[in-house]
C-alpha cells in the first residue's frame, strides 16, 4: 500500500491541493484570491512536473497494474503539467481584467491535471475510465465559466453533451472488451488479444477508439471542437488545445500498445484513416473560417491528424515521433494563444482575423513572433513545426504507409493557405484601424518564448528528442 | 580557415539578425542605416566568397571545404562544394550587392525589407553548399519565406494573389520531394549526399494498380524530386506562377528570383535527379526534352504577345530555362557544361534586363510597353546597356547568351536531332521578341509628354549594371573561366551516369536471361 501510494504521490498532492484550497476558498468565498490561486497552482504544477521529470526512473506499477509510472507516462505528465500552467498564468490577466477569473478556474485545471495524469498512467479500464471523467468533467465546467455568455454556456453545454456521448461509447467498448476478454487489466486483455483476437475484442477497440478520437478530436469525431473553441473564453481555449490533447493522445497510445499491442496491424488501419481524415478536413475547413479561434480548432484537428500519423505506423518510432510532433505542437500553440490573448479594440477581446490588419505597423515585434509560430504551424523549414513534420513523415514510411505520407504532404500544402492568410492580413494590409495589443508582459513573454523555440530549438530541440525516444522505448517493448 | 563556407552562408543572417535587434525607428537615418548594413554585408560576403574561389580546386571532382556537425535525427550539418555548385555560390554572392544597390529607393519599410534579402541570401547560398539532404531541403523551402513577404509587401497591385499564387505552387511541389527524400532516408539510411550518389537504388520495375514503373522506385524518386525542380525552373506547363510572381514582385525580387532561385531548380537536377537516379532519368529524358523545347517555342511566342516589359522578360526567362533543362538531360559533356553556363549567363542577363526595366519603372512607374518610346534621345547610356543585354539574350556571339544556348544545342543534337531543331527555332523568336521590345522602348520619335523630362541614368544605377556588363563581355569572349572551373566535375558526373546505365543495363539483361 505505501509503495503504491507513492508512485501516485504527485496525483495525490495535486489532489489534496485543489480540494484544500476548495474548502478554504469557499468558506472565505471571494473571487479575489482567485489571481493568486492561479499562480500558485501554476507554480504547483511546475513543482510537479520538474519533480516528476528529475525523480522518476524505470517502470514502476501500482494497485496490481491499474496504474503505470513509466517513461511514457512521465513525457505526457511533464508536458501535459507545463502546458497547463503556462496557460494558466497567460490567461489570468485576460481574465481578472474581464471580471470572469473565478477561485473554481485554476483549482478546476488542476484537476482535469489530475485526470490527465491518470490517463496517461493508465493500465486497466477502470483506472482509464475515471482519468477521461475527471477530466472531461472539469472541462465542461470550465468551458461554460462565462456564465452570462450565451455563446460560452451553450459550448460548455453542448461540450457536455457530445462527451458524453463519447463517454458512452468509451464505456461501451470497456465493457465489450471486458466480457470477451474477463479482464479489465491491459495486460491481461493483452494476452487475450494475442495472433488472432476474437471479434467482439475488436469492436469494443473499434468503440474505444472512437470515444478517444472524440477527445482528441480527429475526424469524424471532431464535430464539437469549432464550436466550443469558439465558445469558450479564450485562455479556457488555450487551455483546451493544449494539455488535454496531450493527455488523449498518451492514452490513445497507452490503450493500443499496452492492451492491443499484439494486434498492431488491426488498429493501425483505422488509426491511419482517421489521421488521413483530419489532416484533410482540418485544412480544408479551416480555409473559410474568419474567427482565429475556430481557425485555430480546425487547424488543431489537423495537427491531431498528423500525430495520429505517427502511431498509425505502429512502430516505436512513430510513437517516438508522435511524441515530438505533440511537444512542439503544444509549444507553437502556447505561442499562438499569448498572440490572441492580446488581440483586443478599446478593451473588448477580438477574434476576427481581419482586424489583424496592418498590425506589423503597430506591433512589429509581436507580428513578427506570430508570423514565425505560423509558418511553422504550416510547417515550412527552417522552423520547428517542419521537424514535427518530417518525424512523423518518416514514421509512416517507415511503417509502410507511403499513401499516408504523400496524402499529409499534399494536406499541409492546403492548410498553409490559412495560417498565410493571417500573415497576409498582418503584413501586406493596406489602411483600416489597428488593434491594440494587451500590454501584458506574461503573453509577450510566452510569445517571444516561443517563437525564439521555434527558430533555436532546430538546434538541438533542446533534448526533447531523446526523451521521447525514451519514452517511446519504455511504451512500445 | 576550415569553416569558410559556414562564414559566408551565415554572415547575411547575422547581417539580418543586427539588423532586426539593433536597429529602431523608421527615420531616413535608420532607412540609411539599414541599407548600408545590407550593403556591407552582402559584399562582405562577396569578398570572403572569392576566397572560396580561389582556393578551389577544380581538377578535385570531390567535395571541398567540407565541415560537418551532428544534428537531429541522426542527420547531419554538412556543407561543401563542387565544381557545379560553387559557381552558383559566386553567382549568389556576386548578385546580392547588386540587388540590395538596385533597391536603395525603396522607402517603405526598409529595415523589413533588407532583413528580408539577407535572411534570403543565406538561405540560397545554403542551397548550394548544403550536403545532407534534409539541410538542403530546410534551405530549398525556407526561401519561401522570404520570398513570400518580398512580393506580397513591396510588390505590385496584385501581389497578393502573386505572393499566395508563388508560395502554394511551389511549397506543393517540393512537398512531394520531401516524401521522397524520407523514402531516400529509408532505404539508403542516410541522408549524406556524398553517400546517396553512390548508394544504387533500386530500378526494378514494379506495378502498382496495374500501371507499370519502368525503373521502379528510381523513376517514382525521379518524379517526386522533378516535381519539385520542374516547378522551381520553371518548366513548362507548370511555370506559370512566374510571370505572375516577377511582374508584381520589386525590382530586387524580380532580380533574385530570375537570377539565383530559379538556378535552384537547374543545380537540383544535376545534384539529385541526373546522379542518384539514373535509371529514371533515363526513363524520363524524352519526355523532358520535348517538354524542354516546348516550352523554348511557345514561351516565346507568348512573350511576343506580352505588353508588360516584366512579363516578357519573364516569358522569356522560362525559355532560356528551357535550353537549361534541355542541356541536363542531353547528358553529354556540352550539354551539361552548356547548360550550367547557360543557368550562369542567363543569372546575369535576366538579373540585368529586370534592372534595367526597373530604371524605367522607377521613373515613370509603369512596365506598360506603350507607355515609352524614344528613350534613346534623352538616355543614350540607358539605351546602350539596354541594347547589350537584349544582345546578349538573343544569343549574340561574344555575349555570354551565346555560348550557353549553342552548347546546349550541340549537346541535344547528339541525342536528339528533332528536339534540337525545334529548340534552335527559340533563338528566332527570341530576336524576334527582345528586339521589337527594343525597337519599342528605345528608338524612334520622343512624343510622348510624360517622357519628355526623363533623366538619364544615375552613378548609381551605373555602377549596378557596369559589373553585369563586364561579366557578360568577359564570359562571352572567355567562356573557359566557366568551363575550366565545372568541366571535371562534370565529367565525373557523366561518367558515374553511364557506368550507372550500363550497370543497370547489364542487370536488367542478367534478370532478363535468368527467367
Amino acid at each position: 500500500m505505501q509503495a503504491d501510494l507513492n508512485v501516485i504521490l504527485p496525483e495525490i498532492v495535486i489532489s489534496v491541493y485543489a480540494m484544500a484550497a476548495l474548502i478554504l476558498t469557499v468558506f472565505s468565498g471571494r473571487d479575489r484570491m482567485a489571481g493568486m490561486l492561479t499562480w500558485l497552482t501554476a507554480a504547483l504544477m511546475t513543482l510537479m512536473a520538474v519533480w516528476i521529470g528529475m525523480t522518476g526512473e524505470g517502470t514502476r506499477t501500482a494497485f496490481g497494474g491499474m496504474f503505470i509510472d513509466d517513461g511514457f507516462a512521465r513525457f505526457g505528465k511533464v508536458t501535459l503539467l507545463l502546458a497547463a500552467a503556462a496557460v494558466m498564468v497567460m490567461g489570468q490577466d485576460y481574465m481578472s481584467r474581464r471580471r470572469i477569473l473565478r477561485f473554481e478556474y485554476p483549482l478546476l485545471i488542476a484537476l482535469a491535471a489530475v485526470g490527465m495524469m491518470m490517463m496517461v498512467s493508465a493500465g486497466d479500464l477502470m483506472s482509464l475510465y475515471m482519468g477521461v471523467e475527471l477530466q472531461s468533467l472539469a472541462l465542461y465546467v470550465i468551458a461554460a465559466m462565462r456564465r452570462d455568455s450565451i455563446k460560452s454556456t451553450e459550448a460548455g453545454l453542448k461540450y457536455f453533451v457530445l462527451g458524453a456521448l463519447s463517454s458512452g461509447l468509451l464505456l461501451y467498448g470497456a465493457s465489450l472488451i471486458y466480457g470477451f476478454a474477463g479482464t479489465t487489466l491491459f495486460s491481461g486483455i493483452l494476452a487475450s488479444a494475442e495472433g488472432q483476437a476474437p471479434v467482439g475484442l475488436l469492436i469494443g477497440l473499434v468503440l474505444m477508439i472512437s470515444g478517444m478520437a472524440f477527445k482528441v478530436s480527429a475526424v469524424p469525431f471532431h464535430m464539437w471542437t469549432p464550436d466550443v473553441y469558439e465558445g469558450a473564453p479564450t485562455p479556457v481555449t488555450a487551455f483546451f488545445i493544449t494539455a488535454p490533447k496531450m493527455a488523449g493522445l498518451g492514452l490513445f497510445a497507452r490503450v493500443v500498445y499496452d492492451a492491443f499491442g499484439g494486434v498492431v496491424g488491426d488498429w493501425t488501419q483505422v488509426v491511419a484513416v482517421l489521421s488521413l481524415l483530419s489532416m484533410f478536413l482540418g485544412a480544408v475547413a479551416g480555409i473559410g473560417q474568419r474567427d482565429i479561434k475556430r481557425l485555430m480548432a480546425y487547424s488543431t484537428i489537423a495537427h491531431m491528424g498528423y500525430a495520429l500519423m505517427g502511431l498509425a505506423s505502429g512502430t516505436v518510432f512513430g510513437v517516438q515521433a508522435m511524441l515530438v510532433y505533440i511537444a512542439i505542437y503544444i509549444t507553437m500553440n502556447v505561442g499562438c494563444f499569448a498572440f490572441i490573448l492580446g488581440m483586443e479594440r478599446d478593451g473588448e477581446p477580438v477574434t476576427d482575423i481581419r482586424s489583424l490588419n496592418l498590425y506589423s505597423r503597430a506591433h512589429p515585434g509581436r507580428a513578427m513572433a506570430m508570423l514565425l509560430l505560423l509558418f511553422s504551424l504550416a510547417g515550412v523549414p527552417p522552423l520547428l513545426g517542419f521537424f514535427g513534420k518530417l518525424y512523423v513523415l518518416r514514421a509512416a514510411y517507415e511503417g509502410g504507409l507511403v499513401w499516408l505520407a504523400v496524402a499529409g504532404v499534399v494536406a499541409s500544402v492546403i492548410g498553409a493557405f490559412y495560417y498565410l492568410r493571417i500573415v497576409y492580413y498582418m503584413y501586406f494590409g493596406e489602411e483600416g484601424e489597428t488593434l491594440q495589443a494587451d500590454r501584458s508582459p506574461v503573453q509577450w513573454g510566452f510569445l517571444m518564448a516561443s517563437a525564439a523555440i521555434m527558430l533555436l530549438g532546430i538546434v538541438n530541440m533542446f533534448g526533447v528528442e531523446g526523451m521521447a525516444q525514451a519514452a517511446a522505448a519504455a511504451l512500445v517493448n | 580557415m576550415d569553416n569558410l563556407l559556414s562564414i559566408t552562408t551565415f554572415i547575411p543572417a547575422i547581417a539580418a539578425a543586427i539588423l532586426a535587434i539593433f536597429l529602431r525607428g523608421e527615420d531616413e537615418a535608420a532607412q540609411r542605416n539599414a541599407k548600408w548594413v545590407a550593403l556591407i554585408a552582402t559584399t562582405l560576403t562577396f569578398l570572403v566568397s572569392l576566397f572560396i574561389l580561389f582556393d578551389f580546386d577544380p581538377s578535385n571532382t570531390g567535395f571541398q571545404f567540407v565541415e560537418e556537425r551532428q544534428w537531429l535525427l541522426g542527420l547531419k550539418y554538412k556543407v561543401g562544394v563542387d565544381g557545379i555548385s560553387v559557381l552558383f555560390v559566386m553567382l549568389t554572392t556576386f548578385m546580392m550587392p547588386l540587388t540590395i544597390l538596385a533597391s536603395w529607393n525603396v522607402t517603405a519599410r526598409v529595415k523589413d525589407y533588407m532583413i528580408a534579402f539577407l535572411v534570403l541570401e543565406t538561405l540560397m547560398l545554403g542551397v548550394f553548399v548544403a550536403l545532407d539532404l534534409i539541410l538542403f531541403y530546410l534551405f530549398f523551402e525556407g526561401g519561401l519565406i522570404p520570398m513570400f513577404l518580398i512580393i506580397g509587401i513591396w510588390g505590385g497591385k496584385e501581389r497578393i494573389y502573386a505572393a499566395f499564387k508563388f508560395f502554394l505552387y511551389t511549397f506543393l511541389g517540393s512537398v512531394l520531394m520531401l516524401v521522397a527524400m524520407v523514402a531516400m532516408f529509408a532505404e539508403a539510411g542516410t541522408t549524406d549526399i556524398p553517400t546517396l550518389l553512390t548508394h544504387e537504388f533500386q530500378f526494378e520495375t514494379f506495378s502498382i494498380l496495374g500501371l507499370h514503373i519502368v525503373g521502379g522506385m528510381q523513376t517514382l524518386m525521379f518524379i517526386a524530386f522533378f516535381a519539385s525542380f520542374a516547378v522551381k525552373m520553371p518548366m513548362w506547363p507548370v511555370h506559370t506562377w512566374l510571370p505572375d510572381a516577377h511582374v508584381q514582385a520589386p525590382t530586387g525580387g524580380s532580380v533574385v528570383l530570375a537570377a539565383i532561385l530559379l538556378k535552384m531548380g537547374g543545380y537540383g537536377f544535376l545534384r539529385f535527379s541526373l546522379p542518384m537516379f539514373p535509371v529514371g532519368a533515363e526513363v524520363m529524358t524524352p519526355l523532358i526534352l520535348w517538354m524542354s523545347a516546348i516550352a523554348i517555342v511557345y514561351t516565346s511566342l507568348v512573350a511576343l504577345a506580352q505588353e508588360d516589359m516584366k512579363k516578357l522578360v519573364a516569358y522569356s526567362s522560362v525559355a532560356h530555362m528551357g535550353y537549361v533543362t534541355m542541356g541536363i538531360f542531353a547528358a553529354n559533356q556540352q550539354g551539361i557544361d552548356g547548360a550550367i553556363f547557360q543557368m550562369v549567363s542567363h543569372g546575369f542577363i535576366s538579373g540585368a534586363l529586370f534592372l534595367i526595366v526597373g530604371v524605367i519603372y522607377d521613373r515613370i512607374h509603369t512596365r506598360e510597353i506603350d507607355a515609352y518610346g524614344g528613350l534613346v534621345n534623352r538616355m543614350p547610356a540607358y539605351a546602350l546597356v539596354f541594347m547589350l543585354f537584349t544582345m546578349a539574350n538573343v544569343g549574340l556571339p561574344g555575349t555570354s547568351g551565346f555560348i550557353g544556348e549553342f552548347l546546349t544545342l550541340m549537346g541535344v543534337f547528339q541525342v536528339n536531332t528533332w528536339v534540337a531543331l525545334v529548340a534552335t527555332t527559340g533563338v528566332i523568336l527570341s530576336a524576334g521578341y527582345a528586339l521589337w521590345l527594343y525597337r519599342r522602348v528605345v528608338l524612334g520619335e520622343l512624343i510622348k509628354e510624360s517622357l519628355k523630362s526623363i533623366t538619364d541614368m544615375s552613378a548609381r544605377e551605373r555602377a549596378v549594371f557596369a559589373p553585369l556588363v563586364v561579366m557578360t563581355l568577359l564570359l562571352g569572349v572567355y567562356p573557359s573561366l566557366v568551363t575550366d572551373i565545372i568541366g571535371p566535375s562534370v565529367e565525373a558526373l557523366i561518367g558515374n551516369y553511364q557506368t550507372a546505365l550500363a550497370e543497370a543495363g547489364a542487370a536488367a539483361d542478367l534478370a532478363g536471361l535468368s527467367q
